[in-house]
């Protein structure tokens, strides 16, 4: 069993190393800019204007009520196909670009990130306490002030463990772009077994890659939590045990 | 535009799988998350330990890793298992429905252990302390106390979990089992439209996320009823 898990790992670590890089500059573009895209959602969301909220509300509804490989498919093959359909255009030099499946998973991952990221941000922009709020309006804060200085970093602060659960779960989404033949570590991993026929020393050895990234991740996370939250008042627990003389 | 090419018929058949899928998957994962959020309340440090394990890497693990893991080691590993039981080479293959119930409750069971555990921590232990006082057992305990109130406590969670499940059942076309999704993959190979196909699974899943947003609405009102909001 071992002597298969190292001739996989001594034989193709190569891939894996490939594939980790792939998924992990697909992780970090769709968060930067799926996130960057949520802002706007999330601030017209909170709108109170109907007309304005029905937009990211449409947008929001349909990303997080379709499966992502859903997604997938109908960005890569069935805009993909609508864009080869365009005259002349296969002969243009975009179409090198056009054609490459690496582009629609971005396309798709940072609009799916952001579609649930505005979601979190919205409950967070809600939770801020109006108080807060009024007092920024009755420094004479410009809305736009407000948001920047009082709405913004509040907002960070409370969606901060959920937008870590989300930043977990596009790294895990990264794996289906195997699906349009990326080589990103489950690709990689699906490369090695469709070669050696050894499903568990592949998919395994790979499990381990993501749940060590994982890890990091988490890590990295809380320490940003806690930067995050420097400021805040730390809550002395009122209801220390009264120290009597009797003890067990 | 929605010219199916007399393929509406299969992408209903294809809507019935994911159903069925989902309906199969449902009462796997609520057993496991039951076990798994006992086990990780459990006085027993060996049973925390593994019920913690087994939710730190299955969250950490990509869903489509351990359909795919449990798709192609699954088939190995049952083949053994038959040639060590009859003793000679033996070809079996899991039907892709059974290995996708497999994989979609052990990943959805990780989730729905943390929704359990959660719950049960909601539940008031001066109730708990109570039945103790009037001598019931722990078996009394839980179907009597914490079961009735764990339903109430765990539902919206449940419905986060239901609306994730649906979605997850499409990873299961990746494996060939003939659901919505895999029903628009052929309709789209073999009509050349991509585009209508692919639009008609989305439209089919949104339509059941939103059936399943809804029944889990009634349900939250039936579950919270005689529950005054404070």
């Amino acid at each position: 069993m071992f002597e298969d898990l190292i001739y996989v790992l001594d034989k193709y670590h190569g891939w894996l190393i490939q594939g980790l890089g792939l998924t992990l500059q697909l992780l970090v573009i769709s968060v930067i800019f799926g996130s960057l895209l949520a802002i706007p959602l999330a601030i017209a969301r909170t709108s109170k204007k109907v007309w304005v909220q029905a937009v990211p509300f449409s947008f929001i509804y349909v990303f997080r009520g379709t499966p992502l490989l859903a997604q997938l498919f109908m960005m890569y093959y069935g805009v993909g196909q609508l864009i080869a359909n365009i005259d002349g255009i296969q002969d243009s030099w975009t179409w090198t670009y056009l054609r490459n499946p690496y582009w629609y998973c971005l396309l798709t991952f940072v609009l799916n990130t952001a579609a649930y990221v505005a979601e979190i941000m919205r409950g967070g922009i809600n939770n801020v306490p109006s108080g807060e709020i009024e007092a920024a309006r009755a420094c004479g804060m410009t809305p736009f002030t407000t948001y920047r200085r009082i709405i913004f970093p509040r907002m960070w602060q409370i969606i901060w463990p959920a937008y870590t659960n989300d930043v977990i779960f596009t790294l895990k989404a990264t794996s289906l772009a195997s699906t349009v033949t990326m080589m990103e570590l489950t690709g990689a991993a699906r490369k090695i077994v469709a070669r050696t026929a050894l499903p568990y020393e592949a998919f395994i050895s790979a499990g381990v890659i993501y749940l060590v990234i994982v890890y990091v991740l988490t890590f990295g996370f809380k320490g940003v939590e806690k930067y995050l939250r420097r400021n805040e008042v730390r809550q002395v627990n009122k209801k220390q045990p009264v120290k009597t003389g009797i003890q067990a | 535009m929605f010219d199916l090419y007399g393929r509406g018929d299969q992408m209903i058949d294809g809507g019935l799988v994911t159903i069925k899928l989902c309906l199969t998957v449902l009462p796997f994962m609520i057993v496991i998350g039951l076990l798994g959020a006992s086990a990780k309340l459990s006085r027993h440090k060996v049973l925390r330990l593994i019920g913690e394990s087994y939710t730190v890497i299955i969250r950490g693990i990509p869903e489509l890793l351990v359909i795919l893991l449990i798709y192609f080691g699954g088939t190995i590993a049952v083949q053994k298992i038959a040639e060590l039981i009859s003793g000679e080479s033996a070809r079996v293959d899991i039907p892709a429905f059974w290995s996708g119930v497999a994989a979609l409750a052990l990943v959805q069971g990780a989730f729905a252990s943390e929704v359990f555990r959660a719950a049960m921590l909601a539940i008031p232990k001066g109730q708990i302390e109570a039945a103790i006082a009037c001598g019931m057992t722990p078996t009394q305990i839980f179907y009597r106390i914490k079961l009735p109130q764990l339903w109430r406590f765990a539902l919206p969670g449940l419905n986060n979990l239901f609306q994730v499940l649906i979605k997850d059942t499409a990873l299961i076309s990746v494996v060939g089992l003939e659901e919505v999704l895999r029903m628009a993959q052929i309709g789209a190979g073999t009509e050349k439209a991509p585009f209508t196909f692919y639009l008609t699974a989305m439209l089919m899943f949104l339509a059941f996320t939103t059936v399943s947003l809804i029944a889990f609405h009634y349900l939250e009102k039936r579950a919270s009823r005689g529950i005054t909001r404070a």
